[in-house]
């Protein structure tokens, strides 16, 4: 299968991808590990004039942690973040996640910045990046603004970058001490789209719980941030049974469709167990911590 | 476009349309068959060649991308006339039946030796799971990558030790 044709450039500064992207605007499509982009182009759901490939960019690649918070480039791959230490140490639930998206061929390209733009519901790094309410930093000609992710994320396939931004750096902050996370995919087999998909996070403080993030993956028109659950979790016990309270109040937000994955009711029924399951996990690392 | 790409050690200049997909530029513009195409939807892994020494689908990529990239496909893994490590592995295990995987499964193979040169069951299992066997081959494509990894690791060691 072939996409319908289009002008290829390849930057190779930040400058003259957002020169490309200033100049093209809607027409334009950001090239980055291409593994969603291009089979979209193949099945021609996408068909852009213009191809802005930014994968020989300098910088956009980098992992750091400072000022209170994770830096992670735009084209950072999946096989990276899985790879990192400083990811492993201090950000369990990414650590978690990158090695379950897709398969190690695809992890070697995708990146986290295409990831969150393409803003598919079945994504998985989104989830991630909600439940540690994570931001991203969109560049352009014009400057730079920096946009919590649950604003980024708008609908399927769309998300609230101008046609003339890029995404170039996603921010998480950094857990506070006694925190943990994970990311725990229902999948039919290894590599597949998440049946039912759940990111957490979870810090605690003098024995209660500090702060809970919750996110669901392929549920809804995106991805979705349990903000009920999170909040009733807010500076509670951390037991069982708030823990189980947590997921029924996530299921309840969620909107599974059946299909070859599963039926609806099975979902919803999944999401809380997982919920449940990812923050009891997410406590004991943190009691451990 | 024209681009310059370097597949199984020659350098090559070619003039390839945008949309051409790099697995259409190694089979029709190179004539390089043995680099196979499955389902061209990103699924299935016999399309795997390495770009620069990392195992990728050919079928998700563009030609324009491998410019000053440096290719390898199965053509490329015999030295001298003798079959790699990994290919002979492959015969004495009977790693294949069809056929139609085992270049990816080769390549994919001979990059997790690379980085493991004593992969575990799991290991390899893992290296694998974005390359389909539709012959469900598995137990004989483990065995023989983990062949290729005791025999590289026998090669590595000096004779007189």
């Amino acid at each position: 299968m072939l996409p319908s044709s289009f002008e290829y450039h390849r930057a190779d500064t930040l400058d003259e991808a957002l020169a490309l992207l200033s100049q093209h605007g809607d027409d334009a499509k950001v090239l980055a590990g291409g593994q969603s982009l291009i089979p979209m182009m193949k099945l021609r759901f996408a068909t852009p004039g213009h191809l802005v490939d930014i994968n020989r960019i300098a910088g956009l690649d980098g992992i750091e942690e400072r000022d209170g918070a994770l830096h992670i480039g735009a084209l950072v791959r999946h096989k990276n973040l899985a790879a990192s230490d400083v990811i492993r140490r201090g950000y369990p639930a990414i650590a978690d996640t990158a090695p379950q998206i897709a398969d190690p061929l695809v992890r070697n390209l995708g990146s986290i910045g295409g990831s969150l733009s393409h803003a598919d519901p079945a994504g998985d790094l989104a989830s991630t990046m909600l439940a540690m309410h994570a931001s991203v930093a969109l560049t352009s000609t014009r400057g730079e603004r920096v946009v919590p992710i649950g604003e980024f994320l708008v609908d399927t396939f769309t998300t609230s970058a101008e046609p003339d931004e890029l995404v170039t750096e996603i921010r998480v902050p950094t857990p506070p001490p006694r925190s943990g996370g994970t990311y725990l995919k229902l999948e039919r087999k290894v590599g597949d789209w998440a049946t039912v998909g759940v990111a957490v996070a979870l810090s605690l403080s003098n024995g209660s719980i500090g702060r809970a993030g919750i996110a669901l993956t392929g549920v809804g028109l995106k991805n979705l941030e349990a903000t009920e659950a999170e909040q009733a979790l807010a500076g509670a016990e951390p037991t069982d049974e708030a823990f189980a309270d947590a997921g029924r109040k996530a299921a309840a937000i969620a909107t599974p469709v059946s299909d070859v994955r599963g039926p609806e009711e099975y979902k919803r029924h999944m999401i809380e167990v997982y919920v449940r399951r990812g923050l009891a996990q997410a406590r004991d690392d943190a009691t451990a911590a | 476009m024209q681009i310059t790409v370097t597949v199984n050690g020659s350098e090559h200049t070619l003039d390839v349309e945008p949309r051409e997909l790099l697995v259409h530029m190694i089979r029709e513009d190179l004539r390089l068959t043995g680099t196979h195409i499955g389902c061209d939807t990103s699924g299935c892994g016999a399309c795997t060649v390495l770009v620069d020494g990392q195992p990728v689908k050919s079928c998700t990529m563009f030609g324009v991308q491998a410019d000053g990239r440096s290719i390898t496909t199965v053509e490329g893994m015999m030295t001298d006339g003798a079959l790699s490590p990994i290919q002979a592995a492959f015969k004495e295990e009977h790693g294949l039946q069809c056929g139609y995987c085992t270049p990816g499964m080769m390549l994919v193979g001979s990059a997790l030796i690379e980085q493991n040169d004593d992969p575990s069951d799991e290991d390899v299992r893992w290296a694998i799971s974005g390359n389909v066997c539709r012959c469900t081959g598995y137990m004989n494509i483990v065995k023989a990558i983990q062949a290729a990894a005791a025999a590289t690791r026998d090669a590595a060691v000096p004779a007189s030790a």
